[in-house]
Parts: C-alpha cells; sequence; structure tokens
C-alpha cells in the first residue's frame, strides 16, 4: 500500500517520531467509495473470526468492569474508553455476519450493518485510546482478552485504509525501507561502524555463523545509540558468538500494530531468514515490548511451523546469564523503580526476569502499587505514542505512572523497552518531571565486572 | 387442556427443548470457527489445569481491582447465590426436579430461602439500579441486558404468588389454585428459552471464555 496520506510531512528530527501540525481528524489512506472501504473492512474483520475470538465476543455480559483497569477510562472518566467498547463494531459485525444466530440478526434486522462513519469514529477507540496493554483482560469477570480482539480489529481498519495517518506512513516507511525511522541497512552499518571506534566497542556484523543473533529496535538505532553498544559490550563480556544481521536487524513490527498482517510476516520474516542465515541458537530481542509479541509469540506463527532457534528478550538474556554467572555485575546501591513493559511482562509472561537482574545488580527495587502484571502501561503502547493527536489523551494516563513511580520515593526509574522509554521522555519533557527512565541493559553494560 | 396442564407438559417440553438445543447451537457455532494452530514455544504444554485454575481464580478480582467493583461483585454474589437457593434448596422445586429427573435432595431452612429471595430481589434491583446509572453501564447496554433482567425477576415476582403453599409443605400434586402456578412456570419456560440467546448465556460460556485464557496465557507464562 502507498496510499498513505502526504500533506503531512513527517518530523524525523523531533525528540519522538511525529508529524507537524496535527489536527483532530479521521484519518484514510486512498481515494476509494465507502462502499469498498466497508467491504474491505468487513472482509478483513470475518478472516479474524476464529474460535478464541467468536468465544469472547459471545461472552461479553457488559458489566462495564473492564473501565475500570483501562487508563483512558480511569484518568478521563469518559465512558467511550470502557475497553470492551472499543471493539463494538467488530462484535456488531461478527453477530451479524458470523455467530451461531447470525441468520437471525440479518433476517430480522436485529444487528444493523456497521457504516463507514462508525469505524471512522471508532478510529480513535481502535488506535489512539489503546495501547493494547491488556490490563482489562485482568478484570474481566469473563477471561476475555479485550487486547487480543482490539488487535484484530485492527486488521480490518487498515484494509479499510482507515489508520491514523502516522501510523500507517511510518508502517508503510518500515515495509518501504525496512524500518520505520530511516534505520536502513547502510544506516545501521555506519552507526555501528561510528560506535565501535567511539567507545571502543568490538562489533560483529554480518558474520557468517554465530550462536547469537542481535536484533534492534530503531528507537534504539537511531534515538538510543547507547543501547546498541551496551549490547555489544555485554555479549563480548560474555564471550558469546554474536552477530548483527544487516538483512535482518529491525525487530519494530508497526505491520503489527497498525493492523497489515502481510507486513507483519515481512518484518518478521527478515529476522528469521538472518537467524536461519547464520545458524543462530538464540535471537535476542531488543529493548521493546511488541517485538517481543511479534516474534517471541506470533513469529512461529507467520513462519508456520515452530522456530528452529529460541527467542529471548533482552532481559531474559540478562537474567539467565547472571544467574549462570556467565554476566557478572557490580552493585549500583541505589534505589530503583522499574516499569514493566505490557508486551513483555503481563502478556509476554516474562515478568520475573528484569527483577532478577536488578537483584544481580544490588539495587534496592521498590516496587510501585500496581506493579508487575498488574503494572499500568505508560501510554505510548500499540504504535499510540506515534499518533500526535493522541498526545492529551496519552499525557493524562502518563499522569498515573508519575505518581506512581514517586510514590515509591526510588531515585532511578528503570524500563526495559525503547518505546516505554521515549514515551517517559515525552512525559518527562513535557511535566518537567525530575526523573529520567533508564534502560536496564545499559544499567548492566555500566556495572560490568572487570574482567579477572 | 388446563394452562397447569399445558405448562407442566407442552410448555415444559418445548421449552426445555429449546434451551437445549439452543445452548447446544450457540457452543456449536463458537466452535465450529476455525482454529489456528499455535507453534510458539510454549513455556506450559498444559491446557486443562490452566483452564480449570482460570476458571476458579477469575471468581475474585485481583485486589487492586477491588476497590473500584466491590460493591458491584458482592451484589452480583448476592443474587446469583440467592437464585441458585431459591432454585434448588426450596422444597417444591426440588419436588418439581425430582418429578422431571428422579433426584432429590434436602430442602434449606425457611429463614434461608426468605433471606435468599430477599438478596436476589434486593440484587436484582440494585442491578437494573446500576445499569440505569452508571454511565459505562448504560451505554453497553442493550434489549439483551433490559429482556436479561425482566426474564429474571419475573419468575421470582410470579413465584412469590404462589407462595402460599407452606414452605415444608410436600410438592402438591395438584394445588387448590392452579393459575399462579401455572403462570409461575411459564416465566420459568420464558427464562428457560431466552437462555441461550442472550446474555445469560453466560451460565456456561463463562467457563469456555475463561477456560480460553487462561490456557493462552499459561503457554505464555504469564499470570491471569
Amino acid at each position: 500500500m502507498s496510499g498513505a496520506d502526504t500533506r503531512h510531512p513527517i518530523d524525523l528530527e523531533g525528540p519522538r517520531f511525529s508529524i507537524r501540525k496535527p489536527a483532530v481528524r479521521y484519518d484514510k489512506q486512498g481515494e476509494r467509495p465507502d462502499a469498498e472501504r466497508l467491504e474491505a473492512a468487513m472482509a478483513g474483520f470475518a478472516k479474524d473470526f476464529g474460535r478464541t475470538a467468536a468465544a469472547y465476543m459471545e461472552s461479553c455480559i457488559h458489566c462495564g468492569n473492564c473501565a475500570e483497569a483501562c487508563h483512558f477510562y480511569l484518568q478521563t472518566g469518559d465512558p467511550k474508553y470502557t475497553p470492551i467498547w472499543k471493539i463494538e463494531p467488530f462484535k456488531q459485525a461478527y453477530q451479524r455476519e458470523a455467530g451461531p444466530f447470525a441468520w437471525l440478526y440479518r433476517t430480522l434486522n436485529l444487528k444493523p450493518k456497521v457504516t463507514v462513519e462508525e469505524l471512522e469514529e471508532w478510529q480513535e477507540l481502535l488506535y489512539d485510546s489503546c495501547t493494547m496493554c491488556g490490563r482489562c483482560t485482568m478484570i474481566c469477570p469473563m477471561g476475555i482478552d479485550i487486547a487480543s480482539l482490539v488487535g484484530l480489529a485492527r486488521h480490518g481498519m487498515f484494509a479499510a485504509g482507515l489508520v491514523p495517518h502516522e501510523l500507517a506512513a511510518v508502517a508503510e516507511r518500515a515495509e518501504r525501507e525496512g524500518s520505520p525511522l530511516g534505520a536502513t541497512a547502510k544506516v545501521l552499518k555506519e552507526r555501528l561502524d561510528w560506535l565501535a571506534d567511539d567507545y571502543e566497542v568490538e562489533m560483529h556484523v554480518d558474520e557468517a555463523r554465530a550462536d547469537v543473533l542481535v536484533t534492534f529496535s530503531s528507537i534504539e538505532i537511531m534515538k538510543y545509540p547507547q543501547s546498541l553498544v551496551a549490547t555489544a559490550r555485554i555479549l563480548n563480556h560474555a564471550g558469546y558468538s554474536w552477530t548483527v544481521s544487516t538483512k535482518g536487524y529491525e525487530a519494530t513490527n508497526f505491520g503489527m500494530l497498525s493492523g497489515n498482517v502481510e507486513w507483519q510476516r515481512h518484518s518478521s520474516m527478515k529476522l528469521i531468514d538472518a537467524a536461519v542465515a547464520c545458524n543462530a541458537k538464540v535471537m535476542i530481542l531488543p529493548e521493546c515490548g511488541h517485538a517481543y509479541t511479534a516474534l517471541r509469540w506470533q513469529g512461529a506463527n507467520v513462519l508456520g511451523r515452530p522456530l528452529p532457534f529460541k527467542v529471548q528478550h533482552i532481559s531474559e538474556f540478562l537474567a539467565e546469564n547472571v544467574a549462570n554467572g556467565r554476566i557478572k555485575v557490580n552493585k549500583v546501591g541505589t534505589t530503583v523503580t522499574f516499569h514493566d513493559p505490557c508486551q513483555v511482562s503481563r502478556r509476554g509472561g516474562a515478568t520475573s526476569a528484569p527483577r532478577v537482574v536488578l537483584q544481580a545488580l544490588g539495587a534496592d527495587l521498590r516496587e510501585t502499587e500496581d506493579t508487575g502484571d498488574l503494572n499500568f502501561c505508560c501510554g505510548g503502547g500499540g504504535g499510540v505514542v506515534t499518533i500526535h493527536r493522541a498526545d492529551e489523551l496519552r499525557y493524562k494516563t502518563f499522569e498515573i505512572k508519575m505518581r506512581q513511580m514517586d510514590a515509591t520515593g526510588a531515585a532511578l526509574p528503570v524500563t526495559s523497552c525503547s518505546n516505554c522509554r521515549q514515551t517517559f521522555d515525552d512525559g518527562q519533557a513535557r511535566f518537567k518531571w525530575d526523573k529520567k527512565m533508564a534502560s536496564l541493559l545499559e544499567l548492566v553494560a555500566e556495572n560490568l565486572s572487570a574482567p579477572g | 387442556m388446563e394452562l397447569l396442564d399445558f405448562a407442566r407438559g407442552p410448555g415444559l417440553a418445548i421449552s426445555l427443548s429449546i434451551f437445549v438445543l439452543g445452548a447446544a447451537w450457540r457452543l456449536y457455532g463458537i466452535f465450529r470457527r476455525p482454529s489456528k494452530p499455535d507453534y510458539s514455544e510454549p513455556r506450559s504444554g498444559a491446557v486443562l489445569g490452566p483452564a480449570l485454575a482460570a476458571i476458579v481464580t477469575r471468581m475474585w478480582h485481583h485486589r487492586t481491582f477491588r476497590e473500584r467493583t466491590l460493591v458491584q461483585t458482592l451484589n452480583a454474589y448476592a443474587y446469583h447465590i440467592g437464585l441458585a437457593i431459591v432454585v434448588f434448596g426450596f422444597l417444591p422445586h426440588i419436588g418439581f426436579i425430582q418429578r422431571l429427573t428422579g433426584l432429590h435432595w434436602p430442602a434449606v431452612p425457611a429463614w434461608l430461602f426468605v433471606l435468599a429471595v430477599a438478596a436476589v430481589f434486593i440484587g436484582l434491583i440494585y442491578a437494573l439500579f446500576s445499569r440505569l446509572t452508571s454511565p459505562v453501564q448504560r451505554m453497553l447496554s442493550n434489549f439483551d441486558d433490559w429482556f436479561s433482567w425482566f426474564v429474571t425477576i419475573l419468575p421470582m415476582l410470579t413465584g412469590m404468588a404462589v407462595l402460599s403453599l407452606p414452605a415444608s409443605a410436600p410438592y402438591p400434586l395438584a394445588p387448590l389454585d392452579p393459575t399462579p402456578v401455572a403462570i409461575h412456570l411459564l416465566s420459568l419456560e420464558l427464562l428457560l428459552v431466552w437462555l441461550p440467546f442472550g446474555k445469560l448465556a453466560h451460565a456456561f460460556l463463562v467457563f469456555v471464555s475463561r477456560g480460553m485464557t487462561g490456557a493462552a496465557f499459561a503457554r505464555k507464562g504469564a499470570r491471569l
């Protein structure tokens, strides 16, 4: 697809990825009649009416408990941010077209057809005000995983060309250039060469064989290059045979976030092919939440068979190696609070890994009131941080994070997701917050024990 | 045919058939949908255990959510437990079930029955009040919510009209005034007919949705 709206030029120089002069709007990609757009959305929805989605959509009892877990609702009190309401058109389409009583709904017109106007209205609810953090799943008395339904509903929205402009634009760029932020293979290579010289660290690029394939987030490559240095230092310290592949290095997956299954597949296959090519035993995913979902939990399904290598988030890799003694660290002697990236902890099952690392670092960990699997999202997940018109709403949710982190009294906030990190940096600038989010990876690299 | 004969005979047979077939069709409608295999490396291969665990553990909210949901949760428990006691603990109802299935058990004491009836009425009225006044619930509500509430409270109301029967008496084969009994039975039959088609189906769907999420989260090693 190249129907992205070019009226909003991409601003790559800003403190985070965004567009200039945003306005409240419903974005559309491409020019086509509404009927055709609607048909594409319905076909996109229909592909996702699988067994689990059907069970979820049949089970909702309209109790509204999910609202009480959602940071967007809690901070605004606006009922439209009730998580299950965000998938209403998806649910409506299911009941009319695919549910057990669809024939009855259609014949008696008990469920009207979804309209383009509804989808336009719901664009804000499906994208701007849902980070797919899954906190609502933790409260639903029926156990409905609403975040997964939002992810599915986005497929139909993308097919209809009804995605917020910035998200569509970065997804299109990632598909075209291999990176949403312009971190092409050439840029990566130049950066790694520069970092190797400046920081006197040995980089391994395009090795024919390696046990470990390292991947990065373009946010790290372009905005937090220290993370690349930290990764190299840690792997060299631990004595691993490792490489970065210029054929598959970009772990962010904007195809997944925007709702384009085919682009999601392309991004994932580049990484999988790169790991297979160098015969890697382990692929390390960077400090990025959604990259973990895309590869660790969806990568094998994209491939259509089990992956021939192990996939680890960098925090899991660090935890495993501090535990087995391959990574030796000094004590940091400071008070720390940890922000769990939702996709790695709550939705990824790796909640304990960063805590193992922080313990090894001797950090005095002070947990926030809601932590671990019940942590509040930073507000920027699910692609929300890219959507400029959602800024004010996102800042409201960020207030929860500041409040809870301040209450711990910890000196240093730490996370293991560069997307969360840039959301925190943006929130810090907005509120002139006196805390600066740190990277777990960089904290380990800065405190590696000297050899011998 | 007298009204009571109809309610006990064809009416009951038809409503029970619709209930069973409707519930089966609804479940079939879910399970006939395609399910893609998951090739990701699981942290846990267990399916049944985590599914059952999710069914049990999701009966109570995590501590962090309790403050904001406590009244609603306690209220839901009050009328669900109350309904269970009224349906399965009241002697005439046990007699009715015995006539249908041959199964029977001791009735609850009269004071507990009265307490249960009160819990159901208060609980259902509060649930309606909450649905009418909570902006979130009002926005989510549709015909299903209102009608499901109506068919749930209706047998309670019609049952009150039959309560002249002594609670300790055996199930009467020929009630003195058969019309209220017939109306009570017909209101139950309306509930049975509606249950598989609306939100009341959560009576069985709760096991499906909780179980699926429990198994999926266990695969990822994530807590639910």
